[in-house]
C-alpha cells in the first residue's frame, strides 16, 4: 500500500511475444535488424534502494530487475497469466500437497554458473528466511519441505493445499545459490545483466548474448530516475527519454494526448483508492451506516475530478484483471436519498461526525475534501486529519487509533485481506473468513474462483470498505518505440521485447 | 593573529561536536521508524523486530551515539541502512555534482552581482541603476525552484538549447556533457543568489560613497575613482566577505531544492531520499558534511576579513594577550 514497497504494477511485452503477438501500446512489430542495437532510455519514479528483492530495496527493484535480469520459475503476464518460465514443467500430486518441478535445461547464471534444484531451493529459502523483508514472505507459510532428488528436479511439499502457489511462485526470482552481496550486485538468469549503477539518477541493463531464451531485442536498457513527475514528463517532452513506466499524475498528460510523436496507453492497474472504515469502532461497526456513507458518495464525479477521463469505478476489492471479477458497482449505488434513509434507520437521521486519517501525498488529500463536501449533504462531517505515510503505519496500521482512513491498495488479488479478521480495517464476518481460507484449499480455480466470488459479493453487501475507484494504469511513449507492456500488474516492467522504430 | 587563528578553530572544533549531538539527537525525536522504510505493511511484528535489530535501531541511544561518534572518528561513517552502502564514498560520489554546482553557482552569482549591485549604487538616480534595485528587489522574493521551472520550460522544453534535468551517467568523463547539464541549473542558482548578493554590494557601496574619507580624499584632489578603488574598496570590501561566507553556505544549500528540480544526483537529492526513509546513517553523513562545510566557509570568511582588516586584528588578538 505504501507506493515504496507495495506493487503496482506494469508489465509488459516479454509475455505477449512469447504468445506470438507483438503488441502492447506500440504500432510497428519488430523493426529492421539495425534496431537490435537501440538503446532504449526509460524514465521512472521509483529508483530501487538496493537491488534485493528481499532487503527494501521497494517497488522499482521489481520494475527494473524482474523478468529482465531475474527470473523465477513462472511469471505473471501483462495479461495477469501465470506461466512457466524456468520451470520446464510441473505436477501436482492428487492431494494437492506436492509439487514437482522439472527446470529448462542449458539456463546458465549471468556468473556462468548452471542453474541448478539447489539454487531454486536456496532462492525459495531466501524469500521465507528469518530475516526477509519480502512482502510476500506470508504467502508461503504452507511449504513443509523441499527437496531436489536431482539436479533438474525440484519436489516440494506443503502443510495444506495452495491453489495461489503456482502463482505466489512467480514472485520468487531464482538467484544463484553462491551469489553473495544481492544488495549490490546480481547473479540471475534473465536477458540482461546490470550494467552501471549510478545511485540517484540511473540503471543501465546490458543485453547477455549467452541468455538461454530469446536475446533482447535492444542492446541496452537504461531506467533513469526522477523524484520529481513534472522534470520526469519534460524528459520525455525534449526526447531524454523514450518512454515513463507509470503517469502519477494527471496534470502531465495533456502535453502528450494531442501529439503524434507521443502513445498514451491506458492500461490495468490494480490500484484501488480505498475509504477504510475502521469497521470495529462506532458507528462504522453497523452495516447501515457504512453502506449510508458509500452511496452518498458520487464517485464518478471523484473520478473525473481527479484523473479526467481516466480510471475505472469498481465496487468492490476485486480489479477487473483478478480472476474473481464481478461488476458490482450498482451494490451500493449513488443514491443520497438512500443514504439518509440508512442514517435514519440506523438512528443517526442528525448525521454524524467522524475524523478522517489522511495520506498527505496525492491524491488522498483532494479525495478527502471531495468527501468532505458529498457527506456534509447528507448531514455527516468529516473531520481532515493530515498524517504522514509513516503516521499513517503506525497510527492505523498498527495501532488501529482510526475511525476511518484513506489509503491505496495496489497489490493484485488482495481482496484475500478481508479473510482477515485482524487486519487493520477490522472487518470481522467469519463467513467470508471461512469462504477465504476455503478458496485457498480448493482443488481447482474454478472452485476457487467460485469461493472468491463470494466473498467479493458478500464485502460489497457488508459495505466494509468504500472502494472509491480503480487507478488507471498509464504508460506514455515515443511512438518510435513499441513492445512494452501497458497493464499495471505488481510492478513489472518487461523490457527485452522494446525496439526503436 | 596565530591566538586568533587558534580560538576561531577552538571555536570551530566546540561547534562541530555541539551540531553532531544536536544533530544526532533531532533525528531520533523524529517520529517513524526505519523499520517502517524496509517493510511492506503486512510485515509481521517479527519481521519488524529483525529489521530493527539489522540497522541497530534496537540498541540504546548512548550506545547507537557512541558508535557512530567512534566512527566518525575514523572518519567511518557508517553504512546505509537501506542501501547497505557505505555512507562515505556515496557522499563523495555526490559531491563531485554538488561542489561543482556550487561553486560554478557562486562565482556567476558574483559575476551579476558585482558590476550590477556597484552601478545600482553608483548610478542610483539613473533609470538603469533604478531597474537594477529593482530587479534584484524582484529575485529576494522569487523561490528557487520556481525560477528552475520556468527556465525549463523556456530553454529545454520550448527553445531545446538544453537538457530538462540529469547528469552524464560517465560523470565528468565528458566535461562538455556535465558542463551542459549543470547550465541550467548553475543559472537558476546564480539568478536568484545574485539577487541579494546584489542588495548587500549596493548597500555596501553606497556606505563608501557617502562616508566622511571618502570625501576627505576628494577634498585633497583625488578623483571619484582613484579615491573609490584606494580607500573605498578595502573598507567597503569588509562587510561584503562577511556576507559571502553566509551567501556561500546558502547557495550550498539551495543547491539541495535546485538539485530535485534538475534530476542531478547530488547530495541534495540523496538527503531528501534518506530522510523519507528514515536512513539514519545517510542523513547523519550528509549534514555531517554539510554542517562542516559550512563551519569552514565561516572560518575562512572571518580570517579573510581579518586579514584585509587591520583594525579587527589589533582589537581580537589584543585581548587574546591580555
Amino acid at each position: 500500500m505504501k507506493r515504496s514497497t507495495g506493487a503496482i504494477a506494469l508489465s509488459v511485452a516479454a509475455a505477449l511475444a512469447l504468445s506470438g503477438c507483438a503488441a502492447g501500446g506500440g504500432t510497428s512489430d519488430t523493426g529492421a535488424a539495425t534496431a537490435t542495437d537501440a538503446t532504449i532510455e526509460v524514465g521512472s519514479l521509483y529508483e530501487p534502494q538496493n537491488l534485493s528483492n528481499v532487503g527494501g530495496g521497494g517497488q522499482g527493484v521489481t520494475e527494473a530487475l524482474t523478468g529482465n535480469v531475474y527470473e523465477g520459475l513462472f511469471r505473471l503476464t501483462d495479461a495477469g497469466e501465470v506461466e512457466p518460465v524456468l520451470a520446464a514443467s510441473n505436477t501436482v500430486s492428487d492431494d494437492g500437497l506436492t509439487y514437482t518441478f522439472t527446470l529448462q535445461d542449458g539456463v546458465t547464471f549471468h556468473s556462468g554458473d548452471p542453474l541448478t534444484s539447489a539454487d531454486v531451493k536456496s532462492s525459495i529459502e531466501r524469500v521465507t528466511a528469518e530475516d526477509s523483508q519480502s512482502a510476500r514472505k506470508s504467502s508461503f507459510k504452507t511449504i513443509a519441505d523441499i527437496q531436489t532428488p536431482d539436479d533438474a528436479t525440484v519436489t516440494i511439499t506443503l502443510s495444506e493445499p495452495s491453489i495461489s502457489f503456482i502463482y505466489n511462485l512467480s514472485y520468487i526470482w531464482v538467484v544463484n545459490d553462491a551469489a553473495t552481496d544481492l544488495k549490490t550486485t546480481e547473479d540471475g538468469t534473465g536477458p540482461y545483466t546490470v550494467g552501471d549503477w549510478k545511485r540517484g539518477s540511473s540503471l543501465s541493463l546490458d543485453r547477455w548474448s549467452d541468455y538461454w531464451g530469446e536475446q533482447a531485442s535492444n542492446k541496452e536498457v537504461v531506467f533513469n530516475y526522477f523524484t520529481d513527475a513534472t522534470a520526469l514528463s519534460n524528459a520525455l517532452v525534449t526526447n531524454q527519454i523514450d518512454v515513463i513506466t507509470s503517469v502519477q499524475s494527471p496534470d502531465q498528460l495533456s502535453q502528450f494526448t494531442d501529439n503524434p510523436d507521443f502513445v498514451v496507453n491506458d492500461g490495468n492497474s490494480t490500484t484501488k483508492e480505498l475509504l477504510a472504515f475502521n469497521d470495529k469502532v462506532a458507528p462504522f461497526d453497523q452495516v447501515a451506516v457504512r453502506k449510508a456513507v458509500y452511496s452518498a458518495i458520487d464517485t464518478e464525479k471523484l473520478l473525473n475530478s481527479v484523473w479526467g477521463d481516466y480510471g475505472t469505478l469498481i465496487g468492490s476489492m476485486v480489479p477487473p484483471t483478478d480472476p474473481w471479477y464481478e461488476d458490482l458497482t450498482q451494490v451500493n449505488p449513488y443514491d443520497p436519498a438512500l443514504s439518509e434513509k440508512l442514517l435514519a434507520e440506523a438512528g443517526l437521521a442528525d448525521g454524524f461526525e467522524f475524523t478522517l486519517d489522511t495520506p498527505s501525498y496525492d491524491p488522498h488529500p483532494a479525495v478527502a475534501e471531495f468527501l468532505q463536501s458529498e457527506l456534509a449533504k447528507v448531514g455527516i462531517t468529516v473531520n481532515i486529519n493530515t498524517i504522514s505515510a509513516d503516521e499513517w503505519y503506525s497510527k492505523v496500521f498498527k495501532e488501529r487509533n482510526f475511525e476511518a482512513t484513506l489509503q491505496e491498495h495496489v497489490n493484485d488479488r488482495d481482496v484475500v485481506w478481508y479473510g482477515n479478521p485482524d487486519f487493520y480495517w477490522g472487518y470481522n464476518n467469519p463467513q467470508v473468513t471461512e469462504w477465504v481460507a476455503e478458496a485457498e484449499r480448493a482443488s481447482s480455480t474454478d472452485e476457487q474462483t467460485a469461493k472468491l466470488k463470494l466473498v467479493n459479493e458478500q464485502i460489497a453487501q457488508d459495505a466494509a470498505s468504500v472502494w472509491l475507484y480503480l487507478y488507471p494504469q498509464i504508460v506514455v511513449a515515443s511512438s518510435d518505440i513499441s513492445g512494452y507492456g501497458v497493464n499495471g500488474l505488481n510492478s513489472q516492467f518487461f523490457v527485452s521485447k522494446i525496439v526503436r522504430g | 593573529m596565530t591566538v586568533y587563528l587558534v580560538r576561531r578553530l577552538g571555536f570551530l572544533v566546540i561547534s562541530f561536536a555541539i551540531a553532531m549531538v544536536v544533530l544526532f539527537l533531532l533525528l531520533r525525536v523524529l517520529p517513524g521508524d526505519p523499520a517502517n522504510a524496509l517493510l511492506s505493511v503486512n510485515a509481521t511484528q517479527e519481521q519488524i523486530d529483525a529489521a530493527r535489530a539489522q540497522v541497530g535501531a534496537d540498541l540504546p541511544l548512548f550506545q547507537q551515539f557512541t558508535d557512530w561518534f567512534g566512527g566518525v572518528l575514523s572518519l567511518d561513517l557508517g553504512s546505509s541502512f537501506i542501501s547497505s552502502l557505505p555512507v562515505g564514498p556515496e557522499i563523495a560520489a555526490r559531491m563531485s555534482v554538488t561542489i561543482p554546482l556550487t561553486l560554478l553557482s557562486f562565482a556567476l552569482a558574483l559575476l551579476i552581482a558585482l558590476p550590477a549591485g556597484f552601478i545600482a549604487a553608483v548610478r542610483a538616480d539613473r533609470w538603469y541603476g533604478i531597474l537594477l534595485s529593482g530587479f534584484s528587489q524582484l529575485g529576494i522574493a522569487v523561490p528557487v525552484f520556481w525560477v528552475g521551472m520556468l527556465l525549463v520550460n523556456v530553454f529545454a522544453v520550448n527553445l531545446r538549447w538544453l537538457p530538462s534535468g540529469g547528469f552524464p551517467r560517465d560523470d565528468w568523463a565528458n566535461p562538455g556533457a556535465a558542463l551542459t547539464s549543470l547550465a541550467l541549473p548553475v543559472i537558476t542558482i546564480a539568478l536568484v543568489m545574485s539577487a541579494s548578493l546584489t542588495r548587500y554590494i549596493r548597500s555596501a557601496t553606497l556606505d563608501v560613497i557617502g562616508s566622511d574619507y571618502l570625501r576627505s580624499a576628494r577634498a585633497q584632489g583625488a578623483s571619484f575613482s582613484g579615491a573609490f578603488w584606494r580607500h573605498g574598496l578595502r573598507n567597503g570590501i569588509v562587510p561584503v566577505i562577511s556576507i559571502l561566507g553566509i551567501e556561500l553556505a546558502t547557495t550550498f544549500l539551495g543547491a539541495v531544492v535546485v538539485e530535485s528540480v534538475f534530476t542531478l544526483p547530488g547530495l541534495g537529492s540523496m538527503l531528501l531520499t534518506a530522510i523519507q526513509q528514515h536512513d539514519y546513517p545517510n542523513i547523519q553523513g550528509i549534514l555531517l558534511v554539510s554542517t562542516l562545510l559550512v563551519l569552514v566557509i565561516g572560518f575562512l570568511a572571518d580570517v579573510a576579513q581579518r586579514l584585509i582588516d587591520p583594525r579587527l586584528r589589533t582589537s581580537i588578538s589584543g585581548n587574546g594577550i591580555r
